[in-house]
């Protein structure tokens, strides 16, 4: 009597385990303790029926497929609180959580608003589903003109990669405008891509779209290709992160440079500039895609500093520990579901903060947080007197702009 | 040349469709501007008295268990014969579940031409020409009625209903149907909505919300405000179709014509097909983020705020001063 | 069960429409086409038929640019075989002649159902379902909300408005008009997109000489004359929640 061979097939379990150790240091999954800080750390783990380490704990057990069946893997937004506080560094926020959301995409199960801006993006190539013609339809009205390469038609120093949101929302074009009007009052040669830009995807990447996150890579890389720049220069973290980080990979590598890094290194020209004090008590929010993604710490309050008449403070968690105001991973494009299920915003725990601190302005260096904190300073008490400004804005105020 | 004016009645339960009498009125004014006489077809089994206040020259009135109710063939089958002996000039459906699908499937049977999305007829120098609407109201495009038949899918918002109404019965001429040997359609039943919901077509005061309320929770909002305000909430097509509302809480052509003192539309567009059921409103109030919105063209007041955020503040306000 | 369905491409409204020189059409320049969305519950509808009893999908959609993009992602939802007709589409084609090249190639393949969307927002000329159905001599029935395969019948609901449905009864083939699937629209991940790309082989059918008539004679296109515009109130919430409480109790509501 022969008995029947085992199969040898693996389950989607193990299939799903052994992809997650095939990503860069994926395989410190396997020195996880189970000690639960992730869990812990994660701003929204109270609500999940699997915060990061009870997802590894099913995955040694074989249940995965457990977890796919729920949603509240949706209320992770990127913020690497949990990969930056493991003992173990799992590089849990791209090599667990994002992975999940991967295969959530593949089996269709997505909430119904982070889909909008998902087809949006693969549409318009912004997740707003506005038309991309108007993408530069900010710059109207500054003088000298923004300049758009594709009219231009000659090199220049510096390309500046706006974004989605700095393109299009209006109180994050307020920042833009600014911006563009310090670089001219900096007389820095920069030019804008325009129409040919298309989102960085970098939350959409992060959101579990990877295959829409390679067609608009391989879109800004072709725009890149076609024009002659020195440096990529961004007014956007999450543009910053892919730019440096994930484009290369796919052979689109540029120097790239965060605004506050590209000024910092500017600071002697810039200072003298700087006339007009802005007299104000100020707390800076570090992003999540700067600070814990980027360790990009110190430049921001640099320029923070030159500013005559700030006077700088720290909320209680800052720099790595920084709180985030949900937009990252797809947030953005969730507020409506997780609103649903935890009837607390992200960013009115860090406006609560802020208040707290005694600051009169909210300095941000991200296009997320303008408009998140803007609307959770409406909900939180005694907040209605904060200022949200990013760092451009009082640069450009104390410059005279 | 025939100059009449055929007018498809569309009745439903014992009752005639208020865009029939739409195009009574159209047919009225395009008879007056160009000659002809309105002819009102109504196919119906014993039920003479659908035609009592049809404001029509004369009913065409074809009554036969086979179109006792509405079915896709049996109309069509009747509706081409009567074309086909009588040529008319023109021939008025109304864009519906009924009018739509009929004239497009006469137009190729037949090979008449036929226009959509009509909104007028004009007669200039002995020529009739039609005004449509169409990609979503953004484009208006005007052209010739050939002849000597042409059909006409028509849309509201020129013509009253009201002028379609008659004081004095018309005359009624009863024509035989020469019957489809074997209906491939069989009507089974009708499923009638559930009636223990409101009727919002005779509220006066409608809170309605449309793709800008962005989830099934955030209507609770719209429901508080609809309670303090003494209203209803209902809502534009895309809350119905992702089932955050039933389908007896829809305002538009695919749902109910409403006729409230106050339309308050919040995160709502204004495509045609929504805005052609609340013109009957007194005073809308639109508010919508995007300043673009056709809404704003429709309305008496607007705001470009976001409505989650106006919302909560309305309701409190209303509260406050109730209190 | 064979199932075939029609889906064209329109104006994107997102897009501003613009009427070219002539003054009697769209001008193409900026024009983006994407699929119009009750089709996009037509293809719906049929994948759900074949997830509930094993049906077979095809999508059939005319050449025009983005009509590649279209079949793939219907692939990626679960078609079987995808189509495109290939003619003289590029310049703008009305239903009726549409509606033709369809029933032309479709006349020695009749499959069992043809679904396609119950309505287009640029339907000058028509809905192409009644058209289709017209031509090809099938019954057709429009503003169906759910479809099912019973004993080699179909039993369709049919919407009105208000909520009634009825529920019809017919034996196939039947052309269908699709106002709605039985559940919304899935979302398809890009990758299966791009992974049907280099697994789905998209046939071309030529399609015979296009012949619009029974469509309109445009004679001219413009944009519509806004009327009024409403009074706009401007300001914060609290400010617009001010405003609007005083004109609610103007109009007698407090």
């Amino acid at each position: 009597m022969t008995l029947a061979p085992i199969s040898q097939r693996l389950s989607f379990n193990d299939v799903f385990y052994n992809s997650l150790q095939e990503l860069p240091d994926g395989e410190r999954i396997l020195a996880c303790l189970q000690c639960g800080t992730c869990s812990g750390v994660c701003p929204f783990g109270y609500l999940m029926d699997f915060p990061p380490s009870k997802m590894i704990a099913f995955l040694r057990a074989g249940f995965f497929e457990r977890v796919l069946k729920t949603d509240l893997v949706w209320m992770c937004a990127s913020c690497y609180a949990c990969a930056r506080a493991c003992p173990a560094k799992i590089p849990l926020t791209v090599g667990l959580m994002t992975r999940t959301k991967e295969e959530l995409i593949l089996a269709g199960n997505v909430p119904t608003e982070l889909r909008d801006a998902l087809e949006n993006s693969q549409r318009y190539g912004n997740p707003l589903g506005e038309s991309p013609r108007k993408r530069a339809v900010w710059t109207t009205g500054i003088d000298p003109p923004v300049k758009i390469m594709s009219q231009e038609r000659q090199p220049v120093d510096v390309l500046w990669f706006v974004g989605d949101y700095a393109s299009f929302h209006p109180r994050v074009q307020l920042v833009s405008r600014a911006f563009a009007k310090v670089l001219n009052a900096l007389g820095v040669n920069f030019g804008i891509l325009g129409h040919e830009e298309n989102s960085d995807g970098d939350s959409q990447r992060l959101a579990g779209e990877r295959g829409l996150f390679e067609v608009l890579a391989e879109k800004n890389g072709r725009a890149f290709a076609r024009y002659s720049f020195g440096q990529i220069i961004t007014t956007d973290p999450h543009a910053y992160n892919a730019l440096k980080n994930e484009y290369p990979a796919l052979g689109i590598a540029y120097p790239v440079r965060h605004y506050t890094q590209f000024l910092a290194e500017r600071l002697g020209q810039l200072k003298p500039l700087l006339l007009r004090p802005v007299k104000a008590r100020v707390t800076y929010h570090d992003p999540c895609f700067l600070g814990r993604a980027n360790h990009i710490y110190a430049e921001p309050r640099q320029l923070l500093n030159a500013v005559p008449g700030v006077e700088l403070m720290e909320m209680a968690h800052h720099s790595e520990t920084s709180l985030c105001c949900g937009g990252g991973g797809g947030g953005m494009w969730l507020d409506g579901f997780t609103w649903e299920k935890a009837h607390v915003r992200l960013s009115e725990w860090r406006v609560r903060e802020a208040v707290t601190s005694g600051a009169d302005i909210l300095a941000i260096a991200c296009p997320y947080e303008a408009p998140r904190f803007e609307d959770a300073a409406k909900m939180v008490e005694k907040a209605n007197r904060l200022m949200v400004r990013d760092i451009i804005e009082l640069l450009a105020e104390a410059m005279g702009l | 040349m025939n100059q009449d004016i055929f007018v498809l009645i569309e009745h439903m339960g014992g009752q005639v469709a208020d865009i029939s009498y739409m195009m009574l009125a159209a047919g009225q004014a395009i008879s007056e501007a160009a000659g002809g006489r309105v002819l009102a077809v109504l196919l119906a089994h014993q039920a003479q008295g659908l035609a009592s206040n049809l404001a029509a020259d004369q009913i065409l009135y074809i009554d036969h268990p086979s179109v006792a109710d509405y079915t896709p063939d049996a109309y069509q089958h009747a509706l081409a014969n009567l074309i086909h002996e009588r040529t008319p000039r023109l021939v008025l459906f109304g864009d519906t579940s009924i009018g739509a699908e009929i004239a497009g499937q006469l137009s190729a049977r037949l090979g008449l031409p036929l226009v959509s999305y009509c909104r007028s007829v004009r007669a200039s120098d002995g020529v009739l020409q039609f005004v449509s609407q169409v990609c979503g109201g953004k484009i208006m495009v005007e052209g010739e009625l050939p002849a000597p038949t042409a059909l006409v899918t028509m849309i509201p918002g020129v013509y009253k209903p009201e002028s379609g109404h008659s004081t004095h019965p018309p005359e009624i001429v009863s024509l035989d149907l020469q019957a489809l040997e074997k209906s491939c359609i069989t009507l089974k039943g009708y499923i009638e909505p559930e009636t223990s919901d409101v009727d919002i077509s005779k509220q006066d005061l409608l809170v309605a919300v449309g793709r800008g309320i962005q989830n099934q929770e955030n209507i609770a909002m719209a429901q508080d405000l609809a309670n303090v305000l003494g209203g209803v909430v209902c809502s534009s097509r895309p809350v119905v179709d992702q089932g955050w509302l039933p389908s007896t809480r829809l305002v538009g052509k695919s749902g109910r014509r409403v006729k409230p003192k106050i339309y308050l539309a919040l995160g709502i567009s204004g495509a045609p097909e929504h805005v052609e059921a609340i013109t009957g409103s007194q005073t809308i109030i639109a508010v919508n983020t995007d300043p673009a919105a056709p809404i704003f063209d429709v309305a008496q007041y607007g705001a470009e705020v976001d409505v989650l955020e106006l919302l909560p503040v309305l309701t409190a306000a209303v509260q406050n001063v109730k209190v | 069960m064979n199932i075939i369905v029609l889906a064209k491409l329109v104006p994107d409204l997102v897009e501003e429409l613009t009427i070219d020189d002539q003054g009697i059409a769209l001008d193409p320049t900026w024009m983006r086409l994407k699929l119009n969305e009750f089709d996009d519950y037509a293809i719906e509808q049929a994948i759900l038929m074949k997830e509930r009893s094993g049906a077979h999908v095809t999508v059939m959609v005319p050449d025009v640019d983005g009509s590649d993009d279209v079949l793939y992602t219907a692939a990626a939802k679960g078609a079987d075989c995808l189509v495109k007709l290939c003619g003289k589409f590029d310049q703008g084609v009305n239903n009726h002649a549409l509606a033709r090249a369809f029933a032309a190639v479709l006349r020695s393949r009749l499959p069992d159902l043809v679904l396609t969307g119950v309505q287009a927002h640029n339907d000058l000329d028509g809905p192409l379902g009644a058209l289709l159905a017209g031509f090809l001599d099938l019954p057709y029935i429009g503003y169906v909300s759910g479809v099912k395969n019973e004993d080699g019948k179909v039993l369709v609901r049919k919407e009105y408005p208000g909520g009634l449905i009825a529920e019809m009864e017919v034996a196939p083939p039947v052309v269908l008009g699709i106002q709605v699937a039985e559940w919304p629209l899935s979302y398809v991940a890009f990758s299966k997109i791009r992974q049907a790309m280099k697994t789905n082989p998209i046939d071309n059918l030529q399609a015979p000489d296009l012949d619009p008539s029974g469509g309109p004679q445009v004679v001219r296109m413009s944009k519509p004359e806004i009327g009024e515009h409403a009074t706009m109130i401007s300001g914060n919430v609290d400010e617009v929640a001010a405003r609007l409480l005083e004109i609610f109790q103007k109009l007698g509501v407090l």
